[in-house]
């Protein structure tokens, strides 16, 4: 079967935060001490590797700060991973956080197409499917206003339309995104399981057990940055929640 | 080298949206709007050379033109690499979301102060005719002229984009920096002025360069000499290889500093 993400012995190194060094005055400091660099390192991944089939749908399960966004993102190509490789066959389309592109001066209208640019579409796609974005986020009125004046749900809204406007080979959701009033949440999640389940690659991260079964056939369960396990969902939930509790 | 033009081709858009975003922030509600790359100059240029022409009187025929065209280039140069510089930080939010090549947000600043600046040129062809210079045709090579100069230009934001990732005092620095850089370059003053040890280091600045053809080409209507060229050339290219070299050395680390 033909593979659409092989993840291949990755391992993630990240130096903590308060031995970042962003300024002369303490480079200097550093160097003058002469001392070793007191590095206090932190692997978020150690040797990770799994496969996705073509069309398959694969859970990553664990605790919090165990990793599992650290590895979304390097399935998506945001970090690169310390040790290791990852390939990937095919476009991918993050759904990692909506309006991360919005710029708030511009209006609606231009951050669609922004936005549209940023996701990697073409200008003809966008386009084409300009009225579709807007009729879905329910935005028309208020589409040739700068994004500022939005409500935050509006953002969202608008956010949520643009990145599922397109049906991707590989899907990357970090937690299963519903947003807006009732009403709309639930054409969000109409949307996701349209988008899921059409023969796309997804990689999902979740803490729903119950979005997870719905959709995954198979799970990758690490923990505190090691693998745990790799294979069935219904197997790799039952260890998971076993240890958990 | 050609995968990588490749790659950008496929961005050409997201480079157009980005480069249309900030000319369009640039003059979002103000009432004369883009006319304000043209007024800018022109007010400018209005100050200093009444300043100039009455407090030190510099020997320069035309002093209006010889003053707009080398605050233009300077003024370019400034407001792109500054802009270039805070780029990367300025994006961080989509560089931790999306893969995007990075060096499309250094490149889409100085590109949207490129075009600015183009509409500032007006200002000195306006100023051109109400002093009744005349127009030469060593014009034709103003657009190699720009080109070395926007050459140059990305090459200095893409290496100070990536300084400023790393040390954050250079937001200070720079604007020092930018400052003696103004006064050592012969903008507003004739480069016959400084003692002649400094007269002959001036060959190694390379705004001064550019500054000195651009001058020949649009003013004097001199064709520049090769080594005039060639010295231009070496500059540009010499520091956009240097600003692409470190900053596809480093572009991996920003994620985690930004």
């Amino acid at each position: 079967m033909e593979k659409a993400i092989i993840v291949d012995n990755v391992s993630m190194r990240f130096n903590l935060a308060s031995e970042r060094v962003d300024n002369i005055k303490e480079l200097l400091i550093r160097k003058l001490k002469l001392k070793n660099a007191t590095f206090e390192e932190f692997w978020a991944l150690r040797d990770i590797s799994f496969s996705i089939a073509k069309g398959e749908s694969c859970a990553l399960i664990g605790a919090n700060g165990s990793g599992k966004s650290t590895m979304l993102k390097i399935i998506s190509g945001v970090l690169t991973p310390t040790k290791g490789r990852v390939a990937v066959n095919g476009s991918i389309a993050p759904l990692i956080e909506l309006g991360a592109g919005f710029d708030y001066e511009l209006t609606g209208r231009e951050n669609i197409f922004l936005n549209g640019a940023i996701l990697g579409h073409s200008k003809r796609l966008m386009l084409a499917k300009y009225d579709e974005i807007v009729e879905f986020s329910e935005l028309k009125d208020f589409i040739d206003v700068p994004v500022k004046n939005y409500s935050s749900g509006m953002v969202a809204r608008l956010g949520f339309s643009i990145a599922t406007i397109v049906k991707p080979e590989i899907l990357i959701v970090d937690e299963i995104l519903a947003v807006g009033d009732q009403a709309f949440q639930n054409k969000c999640h109409k949307r996701m399981e349209e988008m899921m389940n059409g023969g796309t690659t997804v990689v999902l991260v979740s803490h729903s057990a119950a979005d997870i079964k719905r959709i995954c056939s198979k799970a990758v369960w690490i923990d505190r940055g090691n693998m745990r396990f790799v294979g069935d969902v219904d197997e790799a939930l039952k260890y998971y929640q076993h240890t958990d509790t | 080298m050609i995968k990588n033009l490749k790659q950008l081709w496929g961005y050409n858009w997201l480079l157009q949206e980005l480069i249309v975003r900030d000319l369009k922030i640039k003059y979002r509600r103000s009432v004369l709007g883009y006319l304000w790359s043209v007024l800018n100059p022109l007010l400018m240029m209005t100050i200093m050379t009444i300043v100039f022409s009455n407090m030190f009187r510099f020997d320069i025929p035309n002093y209006p033109v010889y003053l707009l065209a080398g605050q233009l280039i300077y003024t370019f140069f400034s407001e792109s690499t500054s802009m270039a510089m805070y780029s990367i930080l300025g994006g961080a939010a989509l560089i931790k979301k999306v893969y995007l090549p990075k060096y499309i947000f250094p490149l889409s600043r100085v590109l949207s102060c490129f075009t600015t600046m183009l509409f500032s040129m007006l200002a000195l062809f306006i100023v051109m005719m109400a002093t009744a210079t005349s127009f030469h045709i060593t014009l034709v090579l103003l657009p190699v002229v720009l080109i070395y100069l926007l050459l140059f230009c990305i090459g200095f934001g893409l290496l100070l984009s990536v300084l400023m990732v790393f040390f954050q005092d250079m937001q200070h620095l720079y604007g020092v920096f930018l400052t003696a850089f103004n006064y050592l370059t012969p903008i507003f003053y004739p480069a016959n002025l400084l003692p002649p040890w400094l007269q002959n280091l001036l060959v190694l600045n390379p705004l001064y360069d550019i500054i000195t053809i651009f001058r020949k080409v649009v003013i004097y209507g001199e064709w520049p000499t090769l080594t005039e060229h060639l010295l231009c050339i070496c500059f540009s290219m010499g520091v956009l290889i240097l600003g692409v070299r470190v900053f596809k050395k480093n572009q991996n680390k920003f994620i985690l500093y930004v």
